[in-house]
Parts: C-alpha cells; structure tokens; sequence
C-alpha cells in the first residue's frame, strides 16, 4: 500500500525523494480520515519550511487538518492540480496527489523519518 | 404535496410591483441636479419583480419546508429550543417599543429604560452578580464582552496575563471569543466523572492565566461537583472565572454562578429566557460580573436616580462598546416578559422540568444506546450508538437523518468532541410526557431496525422533501448566489 | 403564567421511571456550598393579561415614530415597511427554527439566506454576502479583522466621519484584537482624500470610509481605489442601503468589502436592536470573510437544495483559528430585509431612493430658510443633513419634542469641535405637511 521508498511522519505526511527534491503529500491512511477533501490551503513557491512545522492545511466539509512537513527547506513547486481539484488528494494521494515540492535543505532529517515498512506496520488509530 | 420551491428570482417578471408608495408630494427636481452625476448608480440592482399575492405564496410555500419548534420536538442539546410564548411577540410589536429611536430624549423613553434596568436586575439577581450590561448581542458576543472586562481587570491592576483556561469539552464560540480577545488558550482535562481534572487544572493554573472559561452543567450535561473547589484554585493565582450561561436552564433557582464563584457571566436570552431562535438569531447575550468587575462594563449603563431613568456614559474604565446603541431592545422586552411571566417559582420549575425531562428520555434509551457518563444528568446529555454501531455500521449521523422520518429534529450531533460520535439530546421543560415518549418511541426504533435493515438509515432521510444534500459539492462548486443567465 | 406542561400525575410516572423518588435527588450532586435555598427575589408571576397590561403601560410611557413624526437619524431610520414583512417574519416555520444544521428540514431558512445574499451581492455590486452579523458597528470590526487576515498587516485607517458608535465599537475590538487604527481627517465634511494618499503605507491593511457618512454627506471612495490597491490595502466602504437604490454600488467602482448597518430594510427601529450588518465581498476572499454562508448543491435524488458551506471557517469546526467567533446571528431580520428588497424590488428600490433624497433635499431648503440654520457642509447630501444654528441642540430637540417631532440629532456629542450642529434624517415617510411643520417650529425658536 504504502510505496517503500518514501518516507513518512507520524502525522501521516510523506516525503517522496527525487534528488535533492522533495515531493511532499499525505498518505493513504490521511486522506481516508478526513473524507472528500474540498480545500487545500498551500504555501507560495519561496516559503521556507521546517521539518515538523506546519505547511498548510486540508478541509474536508467538516473538518480542517494542519499539514506537517517531513523536511526542511524552501518551497519550489506547488501542485496547482491540488488548487484546481482538491479531490485529487484522495484519488491518488501518493502519485499525483502530491501537494509541495521542496528544495531539502539537509538530507540527514530522513533519519528522523520512518521508512516504507515501518509506516506500513505504524499503528494508524482513527480520531 | 411538499416540494422544492423556485428562487424568487426565477418567478420574476419585467414590470410586476407588489408595493406602493406614495406619489412625491414636494416640487420635482432632477436628482442629478441633486447629486453629482458621477455619483449615481449606472445599472439598477438586479431585484426581483414580483406581485405581492406571489411573494405571499413564494414563502408561505417555502415556509412549510422547515422545522420548528413550532411545528415539532427539537431537541438539539445546547442550543435550549424552548417554546417561545406568543404573548412575548404581541408586547415586542407595541409601538413604544418597535417604533422608538435610540437618540430619542431620554425623557420620552422612560418605560422603556425601566424595562431594561428591571431586567438588568432580574439577571443580576439570577446570576448571583452585581450588575448586568445588556449590550451584547448574542452568547459569542456577551462571552467576547467578559473577556475584554476581565483583560481591562487585570491590564488595570497592572498585570500582564496572556492565557485563558478552557476544558476539552467546551462549545467552539470559547476557544474563538478567547483568541479574538488576544488570548493564548490552554487546554485542561475532564475527569472520569466529566467534570474539570482537578490536578490537571492546578498544574496548568498559573499567574499567566487570565480567566478559566466554563459552562456548568457542562457540554455533557453534568454538574460539576467541585465547582467550588475550581473556583479556589483559579482564584488562588489571581485568576478569574467566566461563566458561559448557554447551560443556565438546569439551574435557575438552583444554583447561581456568581454563588460558586465566577466573576463574569453571560446569558443568553434566546435559549434560557425564551425568545424565538429566528433561524439563527437575533438574540442576545447580556453580561454580568461582580463587583469588582462593574467599573469594566460596556456604555451607557442604564441608571435611575430615584426620580427617572437614564443612560450614563461616565465610567472612565469602561471597555467602551461592543455594537452600537444599547443592545437588542426588542429581545430583551420578550425575556423580561417571560421573567415576569413565570415569577420566581416558574423560574425554578422550568429549570426542575428540563432536568426531569432529560433524565427521563435518558433512562429510557439505555437498551440501545450507550452513555459515557453514566450519572443523573442536567437538562441535557449526551449519548452515543457504539453497540449499534458496532454491529450495523450505523452510526450516529444515520440515526439524525432517520430521525427526520420521524417528524422530529434530531439532537446535536457530532458535540462535544471528546465523545466519539456524540448525540446531545436537550429536550427542554416545555414538551409534554407524550412528546418525550414519542421521541423515546423513535430513538429505539431506529436502533432495532438498524439491527433488521440497516440500509434504511444509512440512506436516510426518505420522507423529507429533500434527501441527503452533497456538502462536499457545495464547497467545490461554490454558489453562494443565484445570477441571472446571460 | 407557566408554559411546562406536565401534571403531577406525569412528574410521579416520570420519576417513577427514572427510579427516583424525587426531583431533588436529580440536582443532589450541586454542592451545598453552592446550592441556592431560598426563591428567587424577582416579581411575582402575572397571568396573559397582567401582562399585556403590564408591558402595555411601559410602552405608552414612550414616545415613537407613530405618535410622533420622526427626523432622527444617525444609523437608525424611519422606513416605511410594507405590510408583507411581519407577515411572513411571523411564520412559525421562520422564527421559530434555529440554525439551519439539519439542511433537509431547513430548506425555507436556508432559501431565504441564499436569496438575501443574493439580494445584497446585487445591491453592493459583491459576488458573494455573508447571512447577516449583528450590527454595522460590530461589523465594521470585522471588516478589520479581514482584511488583517487577507493582507498580513496590522493597520486600520478610518475615517472621522465614519459613524462615531463604529469607530467607538472598533477601539473595544481592539483591546483585544490589538490592530493599530489611524483616523483619517476631514475636509468639509467628508473625508479628505488627500491627506488618506498620505496616511497610506506598506502597513495598512485596510481603509475603513462610509458613503453617505454621519453627517449624511455623499462621499467619493472611489477617488481612493487606485492608491489603496497601489499600497496593497483593502478598501472598505460602510453604505447606505437605501441610497444604492440611486448611488453607484460600490463593489461596481473597486471596493474589496461593502458592508453596513441594514435595519433601514424592513426592520422596526427597535430602539436601537436587533438591527443588522450586511457584509459582502469578493469571491476569490470569501474564505477569510466571518459569518454564516449558505450554498446551492443537488441531492442524492437530483434536486436542487441549499446548505451552509464554507464551515470550516467558523468557530464550530474551526474553534481557535475561526475567523470569528460568531454564531448566533441577525437571521430573522435578515429575512425581514430580503422580503422587503423583494417586495419593492428593482422599481420600488430606486423610487424609494428618490423619494428620500427630494424630500431631504426639500426640508434642507425649508431649514435653512428660516434663517436660524445654515448647512454645514458644502457637500452633496442623500437623506441626512448637517446644519448649524445658533442654539444649543437640546433646546431645540425640547421645542420638537413639545409639537410630538423628534429631530435635530446633536452632532456636537460626538464631535465636540461641531457645538450646535444638528442633523436631520428625511425619508420617504415625511410628508410635505410634517416637512413644513418641522420648518415652522425650527423657525420659532429663541
């Protein structure tokens, strides 16, 4: 379910490398909380992150959720799919679901991050 | 035959008038020679055009898709959805009342400022506190007006303090009334009985604590028994406490906020004093605080100097004020008349029927439904379908939307959040054994036909004029008005 | 009088079935400490009829705009309202429902919302209103609440003719809110347009002027759109709704939000409340605006049905980060202006418009001919007129008063550099008689 090579929080966010980019969104078990996601309010290219700091928020009609950010660094792309249609994040969260692309500042934060296996086998309690 | 009604605008035709006005009775003159040409209104404003008989039937049709209390049960736990007696609307609608100006003379409005300084006392009295501003609006409002009071009490005694205490089961307007006040929030916990965690509160209470905000009876509907106790540890510190009266119907006569020590206090008139909800208001919040809290209070103030009433705008330490003029007046004049209505004896038997009419709905649901907390409850509590959901998959918004079946309004759902899948029943003292039996009658029906067929509710409602709508579109196809094709 | 309707004969059955010997055993866990023991020391209770009686007596103590012809203005006005209004404010299903969270019974409030917001988006020139706030005043502070979350800055300019309750109103929102306010000066009346171009900076969020403004003077926003966008403000214009029956509505010239006080819309003066704010703005900012906003969606059979939408902003979802703490609303009075738009409609509100401002301009003319007051101010007028005469305002409103007229509004409370400027409201209720009849008074005094 959930791809090996990526990284995870235990907010359910993941980072996907490319590089030294990082392609950031929620995962499986996020968008399956929150229901049909109708909003997702992004940061501007240029915006710096912080690992375990807020980047932006998801609203599903009767909620909203603070997205946490896997890594630091600054912002350079923004899924503007996720703009147009925000459902995308629950059709396809892992692929084309994801929601900011970041320049990772340093790359020994994936350390602090669970991997493919150890997110698949986290427990994921329903709120 | 119910069914959906067509905007008024799509019954609207070029050249029909439902109103008249009279012909202009001084010399004609062109308004541009009246105001600057660059000034007037290029392209009229889209309004309807339609005669009155067809206005008349466009919401009297339309009206007879909502619920009311009028029309049924309407039992949504917080919100108090008492009947609203017909003699309160009759007085509202007197001339000296509807048709007087707020600048007008203060000698020619004498009835009217002794109305309010009599209500002002009737709530002072009610509450346990000095004195009462009936200015704010709404509970939100009344709320926001205590914590400035409180930030101006504290900022007077030359203390700086950023934070305000608020319990996990607390209504939403409290965390956003506190924010807007410029306060930081901390959480504090409930305990097992549902009450404030006593050791949680000393270990969060502190000198940077500005107030604690409570509702008591709480969101759950339950009594908090070491109140007192919680009043001595805020206190202890400098603190305040704010009484959050959207609960006040289990206490009337009972118990009094100021009594059990807070210092602030709100009412809100459309839920505990009877005045109609309107859909979503108007209604009002007048506020009360102690004595040392009485220079803080909004202005004018309404006093009487043995020989008449008036409006006194001379407290230098006032906050200043919170909407304009004096307060909803034509709210105030239907509570003051349902104080004067039920004198201090019908005060406390509505407060004993409401808590006897919840306790009795909730003892009757019990083979069903699941209670968190399993103690006699205030004029509300709080239940939740885990057995039935459990082993149907029905869950708590399948049973709101059967309830619409049933002909009745169906409980707040989904507060306070620290029940999973909450239902928070409030039946109020007003309705009849039958009503409540009907209700009990509904509930457990469901259930048992939720173990027989659960599809039924998890597809409700099917008798409504309309079905389940889709939330979720409304938000990604925002329509917030109707326009006209081009 | 009591409305609970149970007999003792239901109270045993009931207890009975709690399992409960008496009601008291129901509020046993209310501390002794706290226990209230001894009755409540309001009046005694009165029947129906000591009531009417009762409340009947303290109304007649009161003058009104029926037993007296009414030229007071200031915010709140004597409209005329068509008789439709009560008559569908009274319904059962409308005054008596709450807050529209079970849509499929709520059909009839959630309909009349939409059709309101529609009605004020196409008086203001706005794509999208909010249900109604409490007031113009309250509403004026969140109006600086929004445009502080749309723009990040923290600075308000508003002007000094800005309605002085308002003002007042913002400074107490402040003590909490903490955003900084500018007042902008005056030039004959209205705001100087100048001297705004020059209070303007990369901290102001919004600008905060009110056309036609507390002296009933027409101002021109307009003349500031291009400098307040230029420094990446908000402009925000409180307005008549009324008047944008004959004046440019402003979203149609640049305004950001057009918001104000909407008794003046079917709604009896009241004493002061419930009145209320009607607030609009852009689409692409409707999630930072406060207030409740109902959608149009279909449901799960194809029907078109209406709904609260946009929840997430409010403070039952979004709790701490709402961006109000608004719940309770003006709703049934919002009603009562959305049957009032609808019955006078696009004919009925321009010719309403005229009426006021001929008539207004009619009883300027006779004001001033007496020859005890001059206008104040150079400036065009809608239905609201300055004037200055010699006498100290509370003689004349006594002189009034003695002829059953209300009027002459004492500017000087509020602006203490007016002393005896009075203001007279004139709408389309003041006929040529009661204009002529004010004349004649105003002409007597010594």
């Amino acid at each position: 379910m959930y791809p090996k090579s990526y990284f995870y929080t235990k907010s359910h966010e993941y980072v996907k490398v490319e590089g030294k980019t990082g392609y950031i969104g929620l995962t499986h078990f996020a968008q399956d909380q929150l229901g049909d996601i109708v909003f997702a309010e992004l940061p501007e290219i240029g915006r710096e992150v912080k690992q375990g700091e807020t980047f932006g928020v998801v609203e599903s009609v009767k909620a909203v959720s603070d997205c946490y950010s896997p890594v630091s660094g600054k912002v350079v792309k923004v899924n503007e799919k996720i703009v147009d249609a925000p459902e995308t994040l629950n059709k396809d969260p892992h692929g084309e679901g994801w929601m900011i692309a970041v320049e990772i500042a340093d790359m020994g934060e994936l350390k602090n991050l669970m991997t493919g296996e150890e997110y698949e086998a986290f427990p994921k309690e329903p709120h | 035959m119910k069914k959906v009604q067509p905007l008024i605008f799509e019954l609207s035709s070029p050249g029909r008038k439902g109103y008249s006005l009279p012909a202009l009775d001084v010399p004609d003159v062109p308004v541009e020679s009246l105001v600057p040409k660059g000034e007037l209104r290029q392209v009229p404003p889209d309004l309807p055009e339609v005669g009155e008989v067809d206005i008349v039937r466009h919401y009297t049709k339309l009206s007879q898709l909502n619920h009311g209390v009028d029309i049924g049960f309407y039992p949504l736990g917080s919100c108090t959805m008492k009947y609203s007696p017909k003699v309160n609307e009759q007085v509202s609608r007197l001339p000296g009342f509807a048709y007087a100006h707020p600048y007008q003379p203060e000698k020619a409005s004498q009835g009217i400022l002794q109305l309010m300084y009599e209500m002002e006392q009737y709530l002072a009295e009610i509450g346990g506190v000095s004195r009462v501003s009936l200015q704010p609006a709404a509970g939100a409002h009344g709320e926001y007006t205590g914590l400035l009071i409180i930030k101006a009490y504290h900022k007077k005694n030359g203390q700086k303090r950023t934070k305000v205490i608020i319990p996990d089961s607390a209504h939403g307007t409290n965390p956003a009334s506190s924010v807007m006040a410029g306060f930081d929030i901390v959480n504090v916990k409930s305990n097992e009985r549902g009450g404030v965690d006593l050791e949680d509160l000393t270990r969060v209470m502190s000198e940077d604590v500005a107030a604690l905000m409570l509702t008591n009876p709480n969101t759950l509907g339950l009594f908090d028994e070491n109140i007192h106790k919680i009043a001595e540890i805020v206190h202890a510190k400098g603190g305040l406490l704010y009484y959050d009266g959207a609960n006040a119907n289990a206490i009337m006569g009972w118990s009094r906020p100021a009594d059990a020590g807070f210092d602030v206090v709100h009412f809100n008139l459309h839920k505990t004093f009877s005045t109609p909800h309107g859909g979503g208001g108007p209604g009002s919040g007048p506020v009360g605080v102690v004595e040392h809290l009485v220079p803080f209070l909004p202005v004018p103030t309404v006093d009487y100097d043995g020989k008449k009433y008036f409006l006194n705008y001379d407290h230098p330490d006032s906050i200043g004020k919170v909407k304009g003029y004096y307060g909803n007046f034509g709210v105030v004049v239907k509570a003051y008349t349902y104080v004067r209505a039920l004198g201090p004896d019908g005060l406390k038997k509505a407060s004993e029927d409401a808590v006897l009419n919840a306790n009795y709905i909730m003892r009757n649901i019990l083979e069903y439904y699941d209670l968190p907390y399993n103690r006699h409850c205030k004029h509300e509590f709080v239940a939740a379908p885990f057995r039935i959901m459990k082993a149907t998959g029905v869950k708590t918004l399948d049973i709101a939307k059967r309830l619409l079946d049933h002909g009745v309004h169906p409980p707040t759902v989904y507060f306070p959040l620290i029940v999973h899948e909450a239902l928070m029943i409030e039946p109020t003292e007003t309705e009849s054994k039958e009503s409540l039996d009907y209700f009990i009658d509904a509930l457990n029906s469901i259930a048992k036909e939720a173990y027989e067929n659960p599809e039924i509710a998890k597809t409700a409602p099917h008798d409504t004029v309309v079905g389940r709508l889709d939330e979720s579109g409304a938000v990604r196809k925002f329509n917030p008005r109707w326009r006209r094709e081009a | 009088m009591k409305y609970t309707p149970h007999t003792d004969a239901d109270r045993k059955a009931m207890l009975q079935s709690i399992g409960v010997k008496s009601v008291e055993e129901l509020f046993a866990d209310i501390p002794k400490e706290v226990a209230f023991t001894r009755r409540l020391a309001v009046p005694e209770a009165m029947s129906e009829l000591e009531l009417q009686k009762h409340l009947g007596n303290l109304a007649a103590k009161n003058a009104d705009a029926t037993s007296h012809v009414c030229f007071l203005g200031g915010g709140t006005y004597d409209h005329f309202i068509p008789a439709v209004v009560d008559h569908v404010i009274s319904r059962s299903e409308f005054y008596t429902a709450y807050t529209p969270y079970q849509p499929e019974v709520s059909q009839a409030v959630l309909q009349t919302i939409y059709e309101y917001q529609t009605l004020i988006c196409e008086l203001t020139g706005m794509d999208v209103s909010n249900a109604s706030m409490y007031d113009g005043a309250s509403a004026v502070a969140e109006a600086a609440i929004m445009a502080r979350a749309t723009t990040g800055r923290n600075k308000i300019l508003i002007s000094k003719s800005v309605h002085p309750e308002y003002r007042q109103t913002l400074a107490t929102y402040n003590l909490g809110l903490e955003m900084e306010t500018v007042e902008m000066p005056l030039k004959n009346g209205t705001t100087d347009t100048e001297a705004v171009k020059k209070l303007l900076d990369g901290k102001t969020a919004g600008v905060i002027v009110q056309s036609p403004n507390f002296f009933g003077a027409i101002e021109t926003p307009r003349a500031l759109v291009d400098a307040v966008h230029a420094a990446g403000a908000l402009l925000v214009v409180i307005a008549d709704p009324i008047s944008l029956g004959l004046l440019e509505a402003p979203g149609n010239y640049g305004a950001d939000i057009v918001m104000g006080e909407g008794q003046a819309l079917g709604n009896p003066m009241s004493y002061g409340g419930p009145h209320l704010g009607f607030f609009a703005t852009r689409e692409k900012m409707a999630r930072r605006m406060a207030g409740r906003i109902v959608g149009a969606t279909v449901d799960n059979r194809g029907q078109r049905g209406f709904v609260l939408t946009l929840q997430t902003r409010e403070q039952h979802i979004r709790r701490e980060k709402a961006t109000s703490n608004i719940c309770s609303n003006e709703a049934l009075n919002a009603l009562a202006a959305g049957v009032y738009l609808t019955t006078l409609g696009k004919q009925g509100i321009r010719e309403v418009a005229e009426l006021c401002v001929k008539k207004a301009h009619y009883a300027a003319k006779k004001v001033v001919a007496t020859g005890k007051f001059k206008l104040a101010f150079n400036a065009p007028f809608f239905k609201e007129f300055t004037v200055k005469g010699a006498f100290c305002p509370c003689k004349v409103q006594d002189e009034l008063l003695k002829h059953n007229i209300l009027g002459a509004l004492d500017v000087g409370h509020w602006y203490p550099e007016l002393a005896n400027h009075l203001s007279f409201a004139v709408t389309e209720k003041r006929s040529k008689q009661e204009i002529d009849e004010l004349a004649s008074v105003l002409e007597g005094v010594q």
